[in-house]
């Protein structure tokens, strides 16, 4: 480690797993309440364990971005973090913020909790992906703006590499979309056009560049290719995620009462979105290729290029299966969209932050790398998980399929409950595939205790 | 070195000098990315054309060819002054001249984006709107992309000029310039799909 504050990270990546094992755990009982519909009804309803899946996914990456920020950017500018402390502070606040909230979902009803928190004074609530309250907002855009605060001072002391900027780019542009999340206006076109800011913008915009900014940083680290070389690949793709991202917020806007001309727009725009992840993939098995140096962290190589892999197929490819307005005419909304959903999750943004921690970690516990007992461990639960994911993608979208086909395409529309029943065996088959997920992820867990022999060099 | 290793390696940089398209690799990736983007488009318009040829036909009529053509006259001449810039470095090395091309090529760039100012004043004054029809559209999504294309293309024309007038480029060391002519390139090669299909073709 090369700067003291660097250390403030770690509790951050910890949090971040213990969040991920949380998200899977509620995946695993919604996913067997797609199957067994009163699985542990009525202490967890369906629509929560839903909730806390999705709000848990986003705290853990949060988490994740904001550790791999305070450890990536001392190091970028050379210079310690303009103040730990409030690293620190905010790590505590976020976290017990964060938990209170995931009990309040799971202990009051969704009303009362609404009633609760103040959700009559300004009313955000009850939007997906935004359930959280008033209040739990409110400190997220504090929490957020410290952070920013934070790194952004550190950076303007130090030397300031095109990778903090594109960082800081992501970060503050994370920042500022999440603001649309207070504006809620009774016009429901009105309100899902800007609920859309807040989660296109986000998954398809700013957070892509987060990704591009931490992918960049790890290749330099574990290849020793020249910034130069890097920093251009990056310029390049965040260009190209922001032409098509951005306009492509537009696949969005076909079916909920905006002009007509956003079905061409959201189309054309959306099918380029793929671009910037090829170039993605190509950039990191690029790098790899003409790394200069064997860097004894293999894993972290394994992830760098995994998530340059994975993002592609299930942002890029997934999710261009169902962006054109014709076919989205039909797939709008069934499995083929949770399809995409969790493979890109997972190979964009849970992926990049796994690297991260898979490169730091053992740098913040004293040494350039894990032994060679451990590292093996961590690869067969990255092979472990992302398998598992692949088939997960692959039973939803043959779920998604049939659904379609049965629901929507065919000339005898089936009623949706009959179509699920249809379906069932897909979801008992995505539910397996999800076991062996989790299994991974303890792997994973575990590889962090495996001892054995370190290699001395620090990096 | 010995003379063996010397020649060949002289021998490859003079083969690069043929083999390899000039600029840097990354702008070449940036200009196929663009491209592609252009080519779903125009794409989607002959698809969109073929569900309604009659509809097209009709609104074609109330396109401005003579500004479209007009335009495609700024476009090359731009590009033929970019061109000439870049051999004034590479062949002569002479920044100076080379700024003054790129002076030119910025000229022919703002009078492009002129009289499309005044085809945009004329089409909003008829009320034509993106929700027109499918072909107003196309025609007003097709060419406020290519727009802001030639805005970009001009940002980095500025760019070049300023840099050949600080002398900035050599023959050996052209990389950045032939790197933003390249781009410019593409500009005027769109456009030049772009008019014969959005205002010649019936």
């Amino acid at each position: 480690m090369q700067y003291k504050s660097q250390a403030v990270a770690k509790p951050y990546f910890i949090a971040a797993i213990g969040l991920f094992v949380g998200q899977i755990l509620f995946g695993l009982i919604m996913g067997l309440q797609y199957v067994v519909g009163d699985f542990l009804f009525p202490a967890i309803p369906f629509n929560i364990a839903r909730m806390v899946h999705t709000n848990l996914l986003i705290v853990w990456l949060l988490f994740g971005f904001m550790g791999s920020s305070y450890y990536l950017v001392p190091e970028e500018t050379e210079t310690e973090l303009w103040s730990p402390k409030l690293a620190i502070a905010l790590f505590w606040i976020f976290l017990v913020a964060g938990a209170l909230t995931i009990v309040g979902y799971l202990s009051l009803p969704y009303a009362k909790l609404a009633e609760l928190t103040g959700n009559d004074l300004l009313e955000t609530m009850g939007r997906e992906f935004l359930e959280q309250p008033l209040i739990t907002k409110v400190g997220i855009v504090v929490v957020a703006l410290a952070f920013l605060f934070n790194i952004t001072m550190t950076t303007l002391k130090g030397r300031k590499t095109s990778i903090v900027l594109v960082l800081l780019l992501g970060l503050w542009g994370l920042a500022v979309m999440f603001l649309f999340s207070f504006y809620n206006p009774h016009n429901l076109v009105l309100d899902k056009f800007y609920w859309w800011w807040v989660v296109h913008l986000w998954v398809e915009g700013v957070w892509e560049l987060i990704l591009g900014a931490l992918l960049a940083f790890v290749l330099i680290k574990v290849t020793g290719v020249d910034r130069e070389v890097i920093e251009k690949w990056l310029y390049v793709i965040i260009t190209l995620t922001l032409i098509t991202g951005i306009i492509g917020t537009g696949h969005h806007y076909f079916w909920i009462g905006a002009p007509e001309y956003w079905q061409w727009w959201g189309s054309i725009f959306s099918a380029l979105e793929p671009i910037p992840f090829f170039a993605m993939t190509i950039f990191a098995f690029n790098m790899v290729n003409r790394r200069r140096r064997d860097h004894p962290n293999r894993a972290a190589t394994l992830w760098a290029l995994g998530t340059g892999v994975m993002s592609f197929l299930g942002a890029g490819v997934w999710g261009f299966l169902h962006t054109l307005a014709p076919v989205n005419y039909y797939t709008h909304g069934t499995q083929i969209t949770a399809a995409h959903g969790h493979m890109s999750f997972y190979g964009a943004y849970a992926m990049v932050v796994l690297c991260v921690i898979s490169y730091a970690m053992p740098v913040l516990r004293g040494r350039a790398a894990n032994s060679n007992k451990a590292q093996v461990m961590e690869m067969w639960s990255f092979w472990l998980m992302t398998v598992s994911m692949v088939f997960i993608t692959l039973f939803l979208t043959a779920a998604g399929v049939l659904q379609v086909w049965l629901q929507r395409y065919s000339d005898t529309p089936m009623p949706f409950m009959q179509a699920q029943d249809q379906i069932s065996l897909f979801y008992w088959m995505r539910e397996g595939a999800g076991v062996f997920f989790l299994i991974g992820l303890i792997i994973y867990i575990v590889s962090f205790f495996i001892k054995g022999e370190t290699r001395a060099q620090a990096a | 070195m010995d003379a063996t290793a010397s020649q060949l390696t002289q021998t490859h940089e003079h083969d690069e000098q043929f083999q390899t398209p000039p600029g840097d690799l990354a702008i070449w990736f940036f200009i196929l990315a663009e491209l592609l983007a252009f080519a779903v488009f125009f794409s989607a318009y002959a698809f969109a054309r073929a569900n309604d040829v009659a509809l097209f036909n009709e609104m074609q009529q109330e396109v401005d060819r003579n500004l479209g053509a007009l335009n495609t006259v700024f476009l090359i001449t731009a590009s033929w002054c970019v061109a000439r810039a870049v051999h004034a470095v590479t062949r002569l090395g002479q920044n100076r001249i080379a700024s003054h091309w790129l002076l030119g090529g910025i000229f022919c760039g703002a009078g492009f984006l002129v009289v499309k100012m005044f085809e945009y004043s004329a089409k909003f004054g008829a009320g034509i709107s993106l929700s027109t029809n499918t072909f107003w559209m196309f025609y007003l999504s097709l060419t406020f992309f290519h727009f802001m294309h030639v805005i970009l293309g001009m940002v980095i024309l500025c760019v070049l000029w300023v840099q050949t007038r600080k002398g900035g480029y050599g023959p050996k060391n052209a990389n950045g310039l032939e790197s933003g002519a390249a781009y410019w390139h593409m500009v005027d090669l769109v456009w030049i799909v772009l008019f014969p299909l959005v205002y010649v073709m019936r």
